[in-house]
């Protein structure tokens, strides 16, 4: 009893102990991350499950759904039954407004990038002191509603908003140029909705940024514009990347603006996703239309992640 | 006794053969500052790599107004290790990145090789730099960082290929060629600076606190490493650091520099054995400071009288005349202890031993209140050993003692 020794009951009752600390601390784990689990679960899972099940239902006359499967959802996106016999035609509506928000989308994110970059930069090449203030007026405009802020848009290009008035008083034009209810509205709209969440990743990406790498490629003959596509683009990728996807992925499914400053004329994939759930009475197609636009999504996502990171890495 | 006595003050003069660099004896590491480096280069009227002149740096404005250099004026030969010695915001920094063309001069002249640089950007000057962290780019290889210089000057790819191989073996480098920077450590990291640095053959290379991030025994391998490849390139090298061992062991000249200034410009045993001011002194290695009043000055060397009355000879910079109450400087190792107090030119009662290995340093409390340090090597037939509270005497070398400007 006294000998120093363990016995071997002793050493497997010690690894009991430990068996039943590790499993505690691990059944402690799952407790803790139960709260982001249920959340996860409800208010992301749930309404996919929702709109995956709704998709492969019959509309209702007034909305909603009867229980009874059916993929017309999906054969309604690209092809309309023919009322008299029954065929199914190809028609490319739906296709055309799927890619003109893809084109949307795309200018979109490739002006905020073009944009962005330098304002990013700038931010982040100032005194640390400063660099805040410049967040700050960055996100500003984030105090007021898309809504509103896209609002006041509209009086300032419409034709007898600030600029047409303008022009008109400095005799530059003699009749109004429109502007709303235009594809340069919505772009301009789009523009102005996303050009921060380009800015804000970029930013903390450039301020990572340690510059005396750049000074090293100074130093090495490298020129100003060398140093930029060599040195400062690589290594900003993360950035890059994070920006395009912030920008890109809300831009298609924007609803508001091509809303309001496209006068509803020029319609987007979010319009007419809201469409079928409001005046057009068709929520399964509204769902499928919504499951294809994330299928669509999750492919380019895919392509694009792999073709851009990868090849970076942070040391 | 005498026999240790006269080991340490024949130490200095020993590994002193002119033309034997520590790059070839590299077991050989110097057992005290300034020892092994004692190679005196001859004053050759080479020609000069860089020449600063007059050159001023202010940073701030109006009442913020900082001058982190005040008017220097120093040329770096051709082939020479040059170092910038000083503590940190001395403003060796400053005066390199003018050099390298990171900040441009308020005033003054930067000359390469005869042709003013100091309105270039850095990558129209045949300098380059080892930056204090490396700044190697960490989404390229190895060899990638090392022929990055070289794809800048437009050279073809076969070139690139052949001289990053050759500065790949330069560094001993080869086996980790496509590593990504941030899988290698400290010391491959600080290899990869160099040769990338030295890959595209610049006329001057520039290295600021390189191996200030390295360990101890690393450090030691580098500097020795640095000589060998500053022998083998013939390149020039300029050097900042803040250790005076560093630039007393490495270097062809050192300056020291001081609040802007650079106060003295010599070869290690010049900066070392007759530094021009305090600030020099003080800063190179340990040194006591004490008082005395001149008596007389004959020909270089002023005969100055200790509180206690005694009188030594003391050596003063050329330019400097001392009159009345001065400083005089003695190095820690050109004085001895003597058991006997009567036997010393100054005595005081032993109020510390400090055991270093190498050396065992005394402290003693003068008469006079002053403390002073003597440093006495060990070896193994160390015959007499003092206890703390002993009264002692303090003997000088000849021309131990300096009088210096403060």
């Amino acid at each position: 009893m006294t000998t120093a020794t363990l016995s071997p009951t002793d050493l497997s009752k010690a690894a009991l102990f430990e068996a039943q600390a590790v499993k505690t601390s691990a059944r402690r784990n799952r407790l803790l991350s139960l709260p982001a689990l249920i959340i996860i679960g409800v208010f992301g899972v749930l309404p996919l499950v929702i709109i995956c099940v709704y998709s492969f239902l019959v509309a209702a006359p007034y909305g909603g759904v009867q229980w009874q499967f059916s993929t017309d959802a999906y054969l309604n996106f690209m092809f309309q039954r023919d009322i008299f016999d029954d065929t199914l035609q190809f028609t490319p509506d739906f296709l055309i407004i799927y890619l003109r928000s893809f084109l949307f989308a795309v200018v979109t994110t490739v002006i905020c990038l073009l944009l962005g970059f330098p304002t990013a930069y700038f931010m982040a090449t100032r005194p640390p002191a400063q660099r805040n203030w410049w967040v700050l007026l960055i996100t500003i405009p984030f105090w007021s509603n898309l809504l509103v802020r896209t609002l006041a848009i509209m009086f300032i290009i419409r034709d007898e908003g600030l600029i047409n008035n303008a022009l008109l008083a400095l005799g530059v034009i003699d009749k109004p140029i429109t502007m709303l209810y235009t594809n340069f509205a919505i772009q301009l709209g789009l523009l102005y909705a996303f050009l921060p969440f380009m800015v804000l990743p970029l930013y903390s990406s450039l301020e990572k940024l340690d510059f005396r790498l750049v000074e090293a490629a100074y130093d090495l003959y490298a020129t100003r514009r060398q140093v930029l596509w060599r040195v400062i683009i690589p290594l900003s990728k993360p950035g890059i990347i994070a920006g395009c996807l912030l920008v890109f992925i809300p831009a298609l499914g924007a609803y508001v603006t091509p809303l309001i400053l496209g006068g509803g004329i020029h319609l987007m994939i979010g319009d007419l996703i809201a469409q079928q759930f409001g005046s057009g009475r068709n929520w399964p197609l509204g769902c499928a239309q919504a499951l294809i636009l994330m299928a669509a999504v999750l492919v380019a996502l895919y392509f694009y992640v792999r073709n851009t990171s990868g090849k970076v890495q942070h040391g | 006794m005498g026999i240790a006595f006269e080991n340490q003050v024949a130490a200095p003069q020993l590994p002193s053969r002119p033309g034997c660099g520590d790059n070839q004896t590299g077991t050989h590491l110097p057992k005290r500052a300034g020892s092994l480096n004692g190679v005196i280069v001859p004053e050759q009227p080479g020609k000069n790599a860089i020449e600063v002149r007059g050159v001023r740096k202010v940073f701030g404005t109006g009442e913020n107004q900082v001058a982190a250099l005040d008017t220097v004026s120093v040329s770096i030969r051709e082939n020479e290790f040059f170092t910038l010695l000083g503590p940190s915001g001395c403003g060796k920094t400053t005066l390199l990145r003018l050099i390298a063309g990171f900040d441009f001069p308020t005033a003054g002249e930067i000359l390469l090789h005869g042709q003013d640089i100091a309105p270039l950007p850095p990558f129209k000057r045949p300098v380059n730099t080892v930056f204090q962290s490396y700044a190697l780019f960490p989404h390229m290889t190895v060899a990638q960082n090392i022929g990055f210089g070289l794809e800048m000057l437009g050279k073809p790819k076969a070139e690139i290929e052949a001289r990053v191989a050759q500065m790949l073996k330069l560094v001993k480098m080869e086996a980790l060629k496509a590593r990504r920077t941030s899988q290698i450590s400290g010391g491959q990291q600080q290899r990869v600076a160099l040769a990338r640095a030295l890959a595209p053959q610049p006329k001057v290379l520039l290295l600021d606190e390189p191996l200030s991030a390295l360990d101890y025994k690393l450090r030691k391998e580098m500097q020795i490493e640095l000589k060998r490849l500053q022998h083998e390139t013939g390149i020039t090298f300029i050097f900042v650091t803040h250790d005076q061992e560093e630039a007393l062991t490495m270097s062809d000249r050192i300056a020291v520099m001081s609040a802007g200034k650079i106060l003295q410009v010599g070869t290690p045993r010049d900066i070392y054995d007759r530094p021009a001011e305090r600030f020099v002194a003080d800063f190179i290695g340990e040194t006591n400071f004490l008082p005395g009043t001149v008596l007389s000055k004959q020909a270089g060397v002023a005969t100055v009288k200790f509180a206690s009355n005694a009188t030594i000879a003391a050596g003063y910079p050329e330019g400097f005349d001392p009159t009345g109450e001065v400083t005089l400087v003695i190095r820690p190792e050109h004085a001895d202890l003597v058991s006997d107090p009567a036997k010393g030119t100054i005595t005081g009662t032993l109020s510390n031993i400090v055991y270093f290995g190498t050396d065992t340093h005394y402290h003693v409390k003068l008469d006079g209140g002053e403390n002073f340090i003597v440093r006495h090597q060990n070896s193994r037939s160390s015959p007499v050993t003092y206890e703390t509270g002993a009264k002692v005497g303090i003997q000088f070398e000849e021309g131990a003692a300096r009088v210096l400007k403060d």
